[in-house]
């Protein structure tokens, strides 16, 4: 018995000092090919950023295909990291979704046209007139003859309303244009922006103003230069998500596979354009569900001010426990220092084989106090019925262990049911779209589970060292009196 | 020794005294509303729509002349300030993305260049979806628990009836929750978002484990003390765990107190709502789910609900 408790104090020992290495550092962690970033990852609700849901949009009844909604996924990854934001987190929810956090956007609107937006680029032939920039029109979509990649989306015929710049290309001015359709004529797509090989931010050399340079691919250079050698004298539109960006006239043919697409866009609308051509066009088109912008102040301040009302909160906890049960209760503050070393750890490095962190965020916190206030209860129940041992007249070492018995199938069945719950809870926020369930399910679990170990093994462990080396003590030091507190007239004899 | 058992029907009546207001105001914001609380954008769809640092307050019709230009009529702006800066919370149904910038440009003639402190927009499927998907959850939650009670008692008497009473004295917390919103809505306009799910599911949770606590001691007595009447042991169990209950009690209390007083503005009525629940929570578990218990075992069943009104049926077979 005595070897075992000084093994487990030293493991003990060794684990607090471990995780509290971690969980009160931020610093990178290299062994050998390993590397991991230890730090805190708060949730958008915490730290402020952008979250977006996107959701296919297609007729009712439309089946979407696991490819297509992953092929979309890597193109809105491609595109958010050509964005640069740090941390981006792209995901894909349910079947048709796909949720897009960007912590600590500066411009969220600009990024949400250029990670949202369709991207479909259709060269169009407008016949004898130009089109006007920045008005809408009706194709005939991407089709086997006009496309190069073998896959045709499958878009619906009709223009869908995407959430693709609409007044943005052409912000310059300021004015606002109607998104109507007024003109009705359905224009035949020519060739779609899958033919092209590269694209990218050149400057026209008289006009000094941002162009984009792109060459083409595969059956685009013959599709691009058949088109262009029976219309000389025609135009050619070039719309993005139906949208007419500019409306060239065709001056001579083109059979060398490159252009140079010209607009009135600014550097940052030429750049976020290449950004949407060289990844491509998503294979369905996606509508915003919701948005959520959180500036980083409003973040910050709600993150300090319940740090800071935590800490109150916590101070008055440890000053209860120690006031109210003197000894056991120094050793059960000890025990959830270390509690919370632990969790910390664990929201920081996951755990190897089933997640790398967890994201912190206020309905997360709310799982972490409710688990605080499970650990503190295992410790109450167990103090509580040590101090009834006492009373009855147990020596010390008995009522101890009894203390910690007779607690157990209380603590058990109540830590079982509440593990029940934040496990169905965390399955169902993760599989139906309710991440605010599964932020708090996932810290709730974490905390019952690192609770119950330290508020049965750490604090058991703790009281059998105290009890070995100073066996003589006052029992006042357990909460009991020289003289009983009180008389326990209601306390049935034991059996 | 306190007589907690003989008084039983009384500890009904005060549950009923603060459930039954509540349903009142349930019913009458759904007569008025045609909604049981005032719910939030991440309910209904809608868009909230922050901004701080503006050149002065704007008025309501100034709001609603920008925001009608782009079909949305039924925007309301509510003053407030946001670290000494005046600021502006409006809310309205849905921005779409496409013309978010197009008023952002408007208010920003009306109010100089102000900062965006949050943007949140819903459509109105989501809100639906996440609650619906919750209410499952609660459901297959409560079923497992249950079954586990029911295994885990499997030694006394009835075991299913511990599980049932703990799912009833969970509704009754969950009611005097969604009570309270309902009321909190009526008098203050208190909107129901997706933070107040949260609460309600840490509730949900705290109640079962607290009822737990008190049943496990009762299952313990009933093989100690098996000579006693089944009340006494109620009682006894009662009267042992009540130290436990009022010190789990406390530390919840000293925490979520000093997160209402000295926490952010953002959480201050998710943590009030955590407060009556868990209140409620560690009430429920003495006072209604072991007397319930009690009510069971002499059969007072029939009797009980004869007593009851015709709601109240619903309630308690829900």
């Amino acid at each position: 018995m005595r070897q075992r408790t000084f093994i487990s104090l030293a493991l003990i020992i060794l684990l607090a000092i471990v995780c509290g290495w971690l969980a009160l550092s931020n610093r990178t962690i290299s062994i050998g090919s390993f590397t991991r970033e230890v730090k805190v990852h708060l949730g958008l609700d915490l730290q402020g950023g952008l979250r977006v849901l996107l959701q296919a949009d297609v007729p009712p009844g439309t089946t979407i295909e696991r490819d297509q909604i992953n092929v979309a996924k890597t193109i809105i990854e491609k595109r958010v990291n050509a964005l640069g934001v740090v941390e981006p987190l792209i995901q894909v929810q349910g079947n048709n979704r796909i949720v897009v956090e960007l912590p600590g956007i500066e411009n969220p609107d600009e990024a949400i046209k250029v990670f949202g937006g369709t991207g479909l680029l259709e060269f169009v032939d407008a016949g004898n007139t130009p089109l006007t920039e920045g008005e809408t029109i009706a194709t005939t979509g991407p089709s086997p003859s006009n496309s190069c990649s073998g896959v045709v989306a499958q878009s619906s015929p009709t223009p869908t309303p995407t959430i693709a710049p609409s007044s943005t290309i052409s912000p310059t001015n300021g004015i606002t244009q109607t998104n109507a359709i007024t003109n009705t004529q359905v224009y035949t797509t020519v060739m779609t922006g899958d033919c092209l090989e590269t694209a990218s931010v050149v400057f026209n050399q008289s006009t000094n103003r941002p162009e984009i340079s792109f060459t083409l691919k595969g059956n685009g250079v013959k599709i691009f230069g058949d088109h262009t050698t029976a219309n000389v004298g025609k135009y050619l539109a070039i719309a993005l998500d139906k949208q007419v960006i500019s409306s060239p006239s065709i001056n001579s043919p083109i059979t060398t596979g490159s252009g140079v697409i010209q607009g009135s866009f600014t550097v940052p609308e030429a750049n976020n354009l290449a950004v949407q051509l060289k990844f491509g066009s998503l294979p369905i088109p996606l509508r915003i569900e919701t948005t959520t912008n959180i500036g980083p102040t409003l973040g910050q301040d709600s993150v300090n001010r319940s740090i800071i009302a935590g800490a109150i909160g916590v101070f008055i906890v440890a000053l209860f426990m120690i006031l109210y049960y003197r000894l056991p209760g120094v050793l059960a503050v000890i025990a959830l220092t270390i509690y919370g070393f632990i969790v910390f750890t664990i929201y920081k490095i996951g755990v190897p084989g089933l997640f790398d962190f967890v994201t912190l965020t206020l309905p997360g916190i709310a799982g972490f106090i409710l688990s605080l206030g499970v650990a503190v209860d295992g410790n109450i129940l167990i103090f509580e019925r040590m101090k009834e041992e006492l009373r009855e007249g147990r020596p010390l070492a008995l009522a101890i262990e009894s203390g910690f018995d007779r607690a157990w199938p209380s603590i058990r069945d109540s830590n079982i049911s509440t593990l029940i719950t934040s496990a169905i809870l965390l399955w169902f926020g993760s599989n139906f779209g309710a991440s605010v369930v599964a932020g708090f399910a996932i810290t709730l679990m974490i905390g019952v589970v690192i609770g119950l170990f330290t508020s049965v093994f750490v604090t058991r462990t703790f009281l059998r060292f105290i009890l070995d080396v100073m066996p003589n003590i006052s029992l006042w030091w357990y909460g009991v009196g020289s003289t009983p507190r009180r008389e326990k007239s209601y306390a049935p004899t034991a059996e | 020794m306190i007589d907690f058992v003989g008084k039983r029907y009384l500890y009904f009546l005060l549950s009923l005294l603060i459930i039954v207001p509540g349903l009142v105001a349930i019913i009458i914001h759904w007569s008025q509303f045609g909604e049981p609380f005032s719910l939030a954008i991440d309910f209904t769809g809608g868009t909230n729509w922050e901004i701080v640092d503006i050149s002065r307050q704007p008025t309501t019709d100034e709001i609603r002349a920008i925001y009608s230009k782009y079909g949305i009529r039924d925007a309301v702006p509510q003053p407030e300030t946001l670290e000494g800066k005046p600021g502006v919370l409006i809310r309205s149904s849905e921005v779409r993305p496409e013309v978010k910038d197009q008023i952002a440009a408007d208010l920003r003639q009306l109010l100089g260049n102000f900062t965006e402190v949050r943007f949140e927009s819903a459509g109105p499927a989501i809100g639906a979806e996440v609650s619906q998907s919750a209410l499952i959850a609660v459901a297959m939650a409560s079923i497992a628990i249950l079954l586990y009670l029911t295994y885990a008692f499997r030694k006394v008497p009835h075991p299913f009836r511990y599980g049932v009473c703990a799912i009833i004295a969970m509704i009754h917390d969950v009611l005097v929750v969604l009570g309270t919103a309902a009321i909190f809505g009526l008098l203050f306009g208190e909107q129901v978002d997706v933070l107040f799910l949260t609460a309600l599911l840490t509730i949900i949770a705290f109640s079962v484990h607290d009822t737990i606590v008190v049943f496990d001691r009762i299952r313990e007595n009933l093989i100690r003390l098996r000579l006693l009447p089944f009340d006494d042991v109620v009682n006894h169990s009662i009267m042992q765990t009540l130290d436990r209950s009022i010190n789990t009690q406390l530390v919840v209390l000293f925490t979520l107190t000093s997160l209402a007083l000295f926490g952010g503005i953002t959480i201050r009525q998710f943590v009030l709502t955590m407060l009556i629940g868990i209140l409620s929570g560690t009430y429920s578990s003495i006072f209604n789910a072991s007397q319930l218990l009690v009510v069971w075992e002499h059969g007072e069943v029939g009797n009980f609900f004869r007593r009851l009104t015709g709601r109240q049926r619903e309630v308690t077979t829900a």
